[in-house]
């Protein structure tokens, strides 16, 4: 379980997180909508301990993010995967080599076990026979998807889904959707989709938060408390 | 940022990019190919810089010291120069210019890309990923180009000689080997291994601290090589003085 405790950020004088709080709890996906600009990544970062924090605390499992010592860190880390708005993947590995890589940092499998692991993830992203291809011969929404299968690669317990569907094309937008869906029904994968899409929100969300001006609260009815809000 | 706090900070990435666990069972590979990279990639436009280092030295050589000195000081002072001082400061010269930028821009693309928070997610350490294998790829490549580029430098030098200057081969030789000593030799390797930290160094520091975009990251690269340029001189002058001094 994630629990998030009265996190405060600011940069210089913009507020960007203030006392936000919420949980995140197995096999639930934990949505937070706000307009571009509202600190939302910087909330997954924070979450992360990758931004620090002026006042508050993450608890993964019980340990706290902002006292705990690197090593300590990094294994909260293996436990989390974390797709990026702009996919983030290397440019000089080929799509198998971008999926492969957590896995031979932190494992030590055979490279024949590494392979068929990169398969069995290209297989549930539907990705299959893309290995050999580099990200800069791939459309941005495969690349949002083999985004998901390296943030897959060590099979970890949350998500984080920072715009998963921005600048996407229905049908691939739909197909990202789908996988979410398909991840967190099938595989139990826990976690957070930031978005400012209203569609995924209503989707995926177990929980839907709304981030605004710093301030957090938690949404029923979304449309009708984006539009008034 | 000031100067002292550029030279703090640039410390303390390169201690923290060096003494750090290595993993050598995921580093050694990534080390091999920035030697492959920063060596094979480098040894064309050493090999015309060399060459035309030791035409240049032998030429002004001849023209400074022919008529009072003997000539096989033409192959002493050649000989010397070139392990001494312009086989090392050139080679790293021209290193910095290569290698550093192109560290410094792929590095600072990756920063504005968030492939290097792609990697502190993946609890894969930035400093042991990127900038262990560039420093230990510089580290190992550039003594070996500068003895390649010696070598050429004094081939050539010998050849000019021999067949523009009037002085045969075995002049030339024996004023080179009968003055050489292994310290200048050794000297000039000595050099070299602090030049490759600094080029190395500068050229991940510039790129680490990338924020913002492409401009930034030209910006990084142009840090990079100023600043390796400059320590490789300040180097030079402190190495001289501790082992020629």
């Amino acid at each position: 379980m994630i629990e998030v405790k009265k996190l405060s950020k600011r940069f210089d004088d913009l507020i960007v997180l203030d006392d936000v709080s919420f949980t995140v709890g197995e096999a639930q996906l934990v949505v937070i909508l706000g307009p571009s600009g509202t600190g939302k990544t910087v909330l997954l970062k924070a979450i992360l301990g990758i931004v620090p924090v002026d006042s508050g605390e993450v608890l993964f499992d019980n340990t706290v993010v902002q006292s705990a010592k690197e090593n300590e860190i990094y294994n909260i880390r293996k436990r989390i995967g974390f797709v990026f708005q702009g996919t983030a993947l290397f440019d000089s590995m080929n799509v198998c080599d971008n999926i492969a890589l957590p896995i031979k940092e932190h494992t030590r499998l055979s490279n024949k076990q590494i392979r068929d692991k990169v398969e069995e993830i290209l297989k549930i992203i539907g990705m299959t026979g893309k290995e050999r291809l580099y990200p800069g011969s791939l459309s941005g929404g495969m690349k949002r998807l083999i985004a998901v299968g390296r943030a897959l690669a060590l099979d970890p317990q949350y998500l984080f889904y920072d715009e998963p569907t921005t600048g996407l094309d229905p049908i691939m937008r739909d197909r990202v959707i789908e996988l979410i869906i398909d991840l967190k029904k099938n595989y139990r994968k826990s976690g957070i989709v930031v978005t400012h899409d209203l569609d995924i929100a209503e989707k995926v969300g177990d929980d839907i938060y709304l981030l605004k001006k710093g301030k957090i609260s938690k949404l029923k009815k979304i449309r009708k408390e984006m539009y008034n809000g | 940022m000031n100067l002292f706090s550029l030279i703090g900070d640039f410390s303390s990435f390169f201690f923290r990019s060096l003494f750090i666990p290595w993993k050598i069972r995921t580093t050694r590979g990534r080390i091999l190919e920035q030697v492959f990279n920063i060596g094979i990639g480098s040894l064309p436009i050493i090999m015309i810089i060399a060459a035309f280092t030791g035409l240049v030295s032998t030429v002004q050589t001849t023209y400074q010291l022919i008529g009072t000195v003997p000539r096989y000081i033409v192959g002493t002072t050649v000989g010397r120069m070139v392990l001494i001082e312009l086989g090392p400061i050139l080679t790293a010269l021209m290193i910095s210019g290569r290698c550093a930028s192109s560290m410094a821009a792929e590095i600072g693309s990756m920063r504005v890309t968030e492939q290097i928070d792609a990697l502190e997610i993946m609890a894969i350490d930035p400093y042991r990923f990127l900038n262990l294998p560039r420093i230990v790829g510089t580290f190992i490549a550039l003594p070996v180009l500068t003895v390649i580029s010696e070598f050429i430098a004094l081939g050539c030098g010998a050849l000019y000689a021999n067949y523009f200057l009037n002085i045969p081969f075995s002049v030339f030789n024996y004023g080179m080997i009968h003055f050489f000593s292994m310290r200048d030799f050794l000297g000039g390797l000595v050099k070299s291994l602090f030049f490759s930290l600094v080029i190395g160094a500068s050229g991940c520091y510039f790129g680490f601290i990338v924020k913002g975009g492409a401009k930034e990251v030209g910006r990084a690269a142009t840090y990079a090589v100023v600043t390796a340029s400059i320590l490789i001189l300040i180097l030079d002058f402190l190495v001289a003085l501790v082992i020629f001094g």
